[in-house]
């Protein structure tokens, strides 16, 4: 069953369409990456996921759950506390870490945990278990991004590849059932990219639902089991990963990877 | 009188002066930040209507001098209203100087506090939403340290102007250290015609700032360990 689905997606910033009629649909444990030329709508479309953006029309739905249906009256003037449920089914990693420098790599990955479990009963039995428990889970996940030694670590003490790292930990803390990427890598010199894709081809081997907006052509045709070329805010192309790059049906997608192919 | 005799007393009534200053100095920081701190808010408001009125009142508190604004506060009640609202003696002139201080400061800091928070970059608080965090979360758990630290340098600035700025308030006859280093000058204790003691004043003033700005050097050390 998918995990997750989109109908019918559109968003307008005032004149410009942005989003037109996008469909698509993720299964359990796949990884979607989607690919297209700047300007094309792919952050945006991320954004409508995490709820950073209401889209004028469309449907979302997580494990058959509408969580969003525009547009609809009932809809607009969603609950804080609603809004911040339905967001926690999705994570989001941004091309520029947005970490939170006052924190160390641990106490970023902490932060939100510890925050959502104050509302909990068990917080307010035993605070110190709980505290434990967080911080032990949120070491094994910086273990696991490879960042054992930089737990300490300030963001402005650490390179952006190490950044980007805790930053996928951080958003891996809350469980998220499909953890989005937008453009993991674009802020990074060239030699630092290698280590952040190494851990999400990881994060895929470990059947983690993932979307990732790219321009690591390679990595995107490797790593997905579903590519989406968009351009114009339209899908314009999806399928399987090997069919799209080594053969595209559309116009357009053969021009936009040409160009890259160039590269 | 000696200069040795005179001494000692002109001490007692600048400290005496001096501790006024000084009052009205804390009073002021106080009520001003957590009031400039809710103007600030309040001018980033969705609400329309608070954030014009309160865009109007900081340019009129901050475009007017505060001399006028200590006169009218002070003055206005009792000549208009036929009711002075602030008591008689030192104590009314000090309730009213210190309701003047603290609206005049907290709309200079209200700008500042605005400033410090509007250069947080958005993604600071976008990655808080996604993570499930409150507005109110990411505001006391992400933004608030950020803001203090690209603050202070203006901050401390303001604060040491502060300092001297309270002398102003002698122009509602409020018995802080100036008018009492003044009034050795026409005639106070049995000694007159004496303007050293005004000298004196200032090495307060000095003191003062001395000690404020190595506070605020220590406290931006401290926030050093992280870098915006
Ligand atoms: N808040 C906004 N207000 C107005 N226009 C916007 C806004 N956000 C995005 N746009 C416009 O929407 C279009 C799509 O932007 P988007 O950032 O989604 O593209 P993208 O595919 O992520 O591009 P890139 O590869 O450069 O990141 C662009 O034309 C952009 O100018
Ligand atoms: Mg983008």
């Amino acid at each position: 069953m998918a995990v997750l689905e989109v109908e019918h997606i559109s968003k307008r910033f005032g004149r410009t369409e942005v989003l037109r009629d996008i469909s698509l649909s993720l299964e359990k444990g796949k990884t979607l990456s989607i690919i297209g030329s700047s300007g094309s709508g792919k952050t945006t479309l991320l954004r409508c996921l995490n709820f950073l953006e209401t889209p004028d029309t469309g449907v979302i739905r997580v494990n058959g759950e509408t969580l969003l249906e525009m547009p609809d009256a009932k809809n607009k003037r969603q609950r804080e506390s609603e809004l911040r449920r339905k967001r926690l089914h999705f994570g989001l990693v941004f091309q520029s870490f947005n970490l939170f420098p006052q924190y160390t790599a641990l106490g970023n990955v902490i932060l939100a945990e510890e925050l959502l479990a104050k509302d909990t009963e068990e917080w307010k039995q035993d605070k110190a278990a709980v505290r434990k428990r967080i911080e032990e889970h949120a070491r094994g996940l910086l273990v696991q991004m490879g960042l054992e030694d930089r737990m300490k670590n300030y963001p402005h003490q650490l390179s952006g590849g190490q950044c980007q790292r805790v930053a996928i930990a951080r958003a891996l803390a809350l469980g998220p059932d499909i953890l989005c990427f937008d453009e993991p890598t674009s802020a990074l010199d060239p030699e630092l990219t290698g280590e952040v894709l190494r851990v999400i081809r990881d994060l895929a081997d470990q059947n983690t639902t993932m979307i990732i907006v790219t321009h690591e052509m390679a990595f995107a045709r490797d790593v997905a089991d579903q590519v989406i070329f968009m351009d114009e805010g339209c899908i314009c192309e999806q399928g399987d990963p090997k069919e799209v790059f080594c053969n595209p049906k559309e116009e357009r997608t053969r021009r936009f990877l040409s160009r890259f192919m160039e590269e | 009188m000696t200069f040795a005799e005179q001494l000692p007393i002109v001490l007692r009534s600048l400290n005496t002066g001096f501790l006024q200053t000084l009052r009205l100095f804390f009073v002021t920081l106080l009520g001003a930040i957590p009031l400039g701190l809710l103007i600030s808010l309040g001018t980033m408001s969705r609400l329309k209507a608070l954030k014009g009125f309160l865009k109007i009142v900081v340019w009129i508190v901050r475009g007017s001098p505060l001399m006028i604004q200590l006169l009218i506060i002070f003055y206005f009640p009792g000549l208009v209203w036929k009711n002075n609202i602030w008591g008689s003696g030192e104590s009314g002139r000090f309730l009213a100087a210190s309701v003047a201080f603290i609206i005049n400061y907290a709309c200079y800091f209200s700008e500042i506090f605005r400033g410090g928070i509007q250069s947080i970059p958005a993604g600071q608080e976008e990655a808080g939403l996604v993570l499930g965090m409150t507005r109110t979360q990411i505001f006391f758990r992400v933004k608030l340290l950020q803001m203090v630290k690209s603050v202070l340098p203006p901050i401390s600035n303001e604060i040491i102007t502060l300092v001297k700025d309270t002398s102003l308030a002698r122009i509602i006859a409020l018995q802080e250290i100036i008018w009492a280093g003044q009034a050795f000058m026409k005639s106070s204790e049995g000694i007159s015609g004496a303007i050293w003691p005004l000298f004196f004043t200032g090495i307060y003033y000095l003191a003062a700032n001395g000690i404020l700005t190595l506070l605020f050097s220590r406290l931006e050390k401290k926030l050093s360990f992280f870098r915006a």
